[in-house]
């Protein structure tokens, strides 16, 4: 809870700039913030608010391409905005730290975790080599990284995402600042492995009575951290109270708005009493060339017109299946059967009508368009290789599947990928996969890389789809909510293997198989004592990682309806 | 540790294999070469009874395949065979020279290497200032200059208006090493203007690369002063790209030297292929191609150590 002194970091009408297409234009467009000693603040609001520049103006410092073009930054009596630059870097991991989003690419990768956890003591003199990384062990400790003495010797590759996170949160400890800016240090984490790193920052934020700045995305992770929450849009204060009156009683329209994100929800689909099912994965083992098995036995059917969602953390085999599915990755043993035909193991040796049956929608909508191709060609193509249409017919169809994907056709028609914004690529994406008149889609991840609102959009129009066009989908996706709204049956994976698998509503209630229930009630809840009670009843070493690995995934509970 | 030997002996046997491929082109095509060798050993006079006796002496009216395994037997173990011209082994004649010439290029490299580093990290340290500017320019004015009018450039004003150093590099078996650094001080100098920039620039490309990463952001938010985000945060990660462009200009240094040796009358393995080829003294030419051949393999190779051991996901693995 906030002791609150006297005033740390004041800001005031804050303006930053950035620059892009030759000119400078506001990003930040006057905000003020007051932080005490010991409080923690979220920063929340979507993508392109300018969360992450705040924090980092915070510190005084200005991305490359951004400027600080007015206003008033005062830490702990110092005026930031007119100090020198040395004067600012000395401030700068010694009284403010800093923890990136990913460890895994904020830690050099050439050396030792310990190494660079000393730099900053040992470039301000603060301490001895050996003193700071014995201070280096006691933070582990703290942390509760496993071997504490030992880990600090390691390089980052060699250390798991969440242990990276927990040691980056030492590393901003190490000079035991006034101040931390945590940068969504859990974002790229899997649920599991958020709550251990969650615990950790909490603690020693708390421990040390140290002043956090904390920016994420996601409203539930918030409500456990912070004591009053920011809301940010475009650059903008939307408003400010503290966390309890936040949740319970939002003024503004956009925070509500924000609150109330994942009202939709598909009704359930049941599979038919006697059917052949459209795709059917059996006892698949796959492995990539050199390398141990990813994929164990997997079996599991999807039936026309149905959802079926596969969660699991990252390495569970998720993707793989998907590979698997397509033909992009012949498995080692097993089959893909459709419509209870099989269907050659690599794509190479499918007909065009078997290749056109299954089509991918990606993750990152960004990378997966060509930046340089038109609109009318990206949907174009698959169409025409598909259907052979050409000339006016083309056009139609291109036009009908823009319609399709709720895009005003002579709007978008000619335009660019990146001229479009995250949601609208993504609707591309769709409709390049549409354009092929599939019967079956692997969605992988496709809304995780969206703001929540962006997201609930693409759900949907998927949702509407799949009803015109009779469409099946695998739904790969690491986040429940999703799976809750769209998904009509739920497979879930661990180390390659499926653990549990069934109709959505009887995997949502218990009993559940262990890593199922470990998954679900890894899940943050808008509730802001959620954390603290589930650390209670778990216990602080019976969550993320630690508590995965005491999970045997050949566990006998595996349900299922063909099992 | 065992996955890098293992890596290191498979790249060695591929460059073997390489090295082989290229001893069959070597060979055949200095046999594609036009005009007959015993005719241009024994001049326009000679009987035919003569130059059949000479080809038989040769073994040049054996099939071709037989006298490329014949010389490429030799070749492994050194041996090259005489040459047509002196009669002296292959092997003695070109073995002094080539000593010569890994004399030069290891003399120019010394000095190349150590500057287009550090002045590699300078400029990308001192991004887009004038002083990176200046550099910019200099070392491509001279690295787009042809070695010999670099070359003459610098005897005519070290050598010739100011008789600072001599124009000729020639060498005696009695000099000291100083004496030596000091006579071939201007072919090195050419060599270190002409390899200096390639190296700089991509030091420099391959820092400034790495600038944009996350690690490199989180460097400067922890205080780190920007010289020590170049050298300590960036160089480490940049060493791959940087030891291969090395490579290929030590490998330049060494099979890349003919005009400057021709230019300062060096007596190095440049200059003996440069005769060879006007003598037709093909055992030389083709000893001394593969020589050259054998240089570019082993540098790339030491490259590809390099790189593999600056990578700390291949030296400590999980």
């Amino acid at each position: 809870m906030p002791k609150k002194k006297d005033v740390l970091l004041k800001i005031r009408d804050l303006k930053i700039q950035g620059y892009s297409d030759e000119s400078w234009i506001d990003i930040i467009k006057g905000v003020d913030l007051t932080l005490h000693r010991g409080e923690v603040m979220g920063l929340i609001g979507e993508s392109g608010a300018g969360k992450s520049t705040i924090g980092a103006a915070c510190m005084g410092y200005a991305r490359d391409g951004t400027r600080i073009s007015n206003g008033s930054i005062e830490f702990d009596g110092m005026e930031l905005t007119t100090a020198s630059e040395s004067e600012r870097r000395a401030l700068r991991g010694s009284r403010i730290a800093y923890v990136a989003q990913s460890a895994a690419a904020s830690f050099n990768p050439a050396h030792k975790i310990i190494d660079q956890h000393t730099e900053a003591p040992l470039q301000y003199r603060l301490k001895k080599r050996l003193e700071a990384q014995e201070d280096a062990m006691d933070l582990y400790e703290r942390l509760r990284l496993p071997n504490p003495k030992e880990i600090g010797f390691r390089y980052p590759h060699q250390v798991s995402g969440g242990q990276l996170q927990r040691a980056m949160t030492a590393m901003a400890m190490s000079c035991r600042p006034d101040l931390i800016i945590f940068d969504e240090p859990t974002t790229a984490l899997d649920v599991t492995t958020q709550i251990e790193v969650l615990a950790a920052i909490r603690d020693i934020v708390d421990q040390f009575n140290t002043a956090a700045i904390y920016i994420t995305h996601d409203l539930a992770v918030v409500a456990q951290m912070a004591d009053t929450i920011k809301v940010l849009l475009k650059g903008e204060e939307v408003e400010e109270a503290s966390t309890k009156e936040m949740l319970d009683n939002p003024k503004e329209e956009y925070t509500k708005s924000l609150w109330a994100v994942r009202s939709f929800e598909s009704p359930q689909r049941h599979r038919p009493k006697d059917g052949v099912p459209l795709i059917s994965i059996r006892n698949v083992d796959a492995s990539y060339t050199g390398g141990d098995k990813v994929l164990d036995d997997v079996s599991f059917d999807i039936y026309e017109g149905m959802t079926v969602a596969v969660v699991g953390e990252s390495g569970s085999g998720k993707s793989t299946t998907a590979r698997v599915i397509t033909g992009l990755l012949p498995p080692s043993k097993g089959e893909v059967l459709f419509k209870g035909e099989p269907f050659p193991p690599s794509y190479k040796d499918r007909t065009k009508d078997q290749l056109r049956q299954c089509q991918m929608i990606y993750q990152m909508a960004d990378t997966a368009l060509n930046p340089k191709v038109r609109i009318s060609e990206i949907i174009g193509r698959p169409a025409a290789f598909y259907s052979g249409l050409k000339g006016v017919a083309l056009k139609n169809r291109v036009d009908e599947l823009l319609d399709l994907i709720e895009l005003e056709p002579s709007q978008y028609y000619n335009r660019y990928p990146p001229e479009l914004s995250g949601g609208q690529k993504q609707r591309i994406g769709i409709a390049r996969a549409l354009a092929a008149e599939p019967t079956f889609i692997v969605c992988d991840e496709v809304t995780s890389a969206l703001d929540q609102l962006v997201a609930e959009g693409i759900l949907r129009l998927l949702d509407r789809l799949q009803n015109e066009l009779g469409l099946a989908y695998m739904f790969i996706t690491h986040d429940l909510a999703t799976v809750r709204s769209i998904a009509d049956e739920v497979v879930v994976m661990q180390h390659g293997k499926v653990v549990e698998q069934g109709p959505k509503d009887e995997m949502f209630t218990p009993p559940h198989h262990p890593y199922t229930d470990l998954l679900l009630s890894s899940v943050p809840e808008m509730d802001p004592n959620w954390l603290t009670t589930l650390l209670e009843e778990r216990g602080v070493d019976n969550v993320g990682d630690a508590a995965a690995a005491r999970i045997d995934p050949k566990d006998p509970k595996i349900t299922g309806v063909n099992a | 540790m065992g996955d890098i030997l293992g890596l290191v002996a498979k790249r060695l046997g591929m460059g073997l294999i390489i090295l082989l491929v290229i001893s069959i082109i070597i060979f055949f095509m200095v046999e594609l070469l036009p005009g007959d060798i015993a005719q241009a050993v024994l001049g326009q006079g000679a009987t035919p009874e003569n130059l059949a006796a000479l080809r038989k002496e040769m073994g040049l009216d054996q099939p071709a395949v037989l006298r490329y395994l014949h010389w490429l037997s030799g070749a492994v173990t050194l041996d090259f065979g005489n040459s047509i011209v002196t009669g002296a082994s292959v092997a003695q004649t070109i073995g002094e020279r080539f000593a010569n010439t890994l004399f030069l290029a290891a003399y120019a490299a010394a000095i190349a290497v150590p500057i287009s580093i550090v002045l590699g990290v300078l400029v990308a340290l001192l991004r887009n200032s004038i002083f990176d500017r200046v550099a910019n320019v200099a070392t491509l004015t001279s690295i787009s200059s042809p070695e010999f009018f670099l070359g003459y450039i610098l005897i005519l004003y070290l050598a010739v208006k100011t008789g600072m150093f001599p124009a000729i590099a020639s060498l005696s078996n009695d000099m000291s090493f100083g004496d030596l650094l000091y006579r071939t001080f201007l072919p090195a100098l050419t060599l270190v203007l002409v390899v200096t920039a390639h190296m700089m620039r991509m030091t420099r490309a391959a820092i400034i690369n790495l600038l944009a990463s996350p690690y490199i952001e989180m460097a400067r938010l922890k205080g780190t002063p920007p010289w020590k985000v170049i050298v300590k945060h960036a160089l480490p990660n940049a060493w791959a790209p940087i030891i291969n462009v090395v490579a290929l200009n030590l490998a330049y240094l060494i099979t890349g030297v003919v005009l400057v040796e021709v230019v300062f009358v060096y007596p190095g393995i440049g200059q003996a292929l440069v005769d060879a080829v006007s003598k037709r003294d093909f055992p030389v030419v083709q000893a001394c191609c593969l020589i050259f051949a054998a240089t570019f393999i082993l540098l790339n190779l030491a490259a590809d150590v390099g790189s593999i051991l600056t990578n700390p996901r291949l030296r400590h693995p999980k």
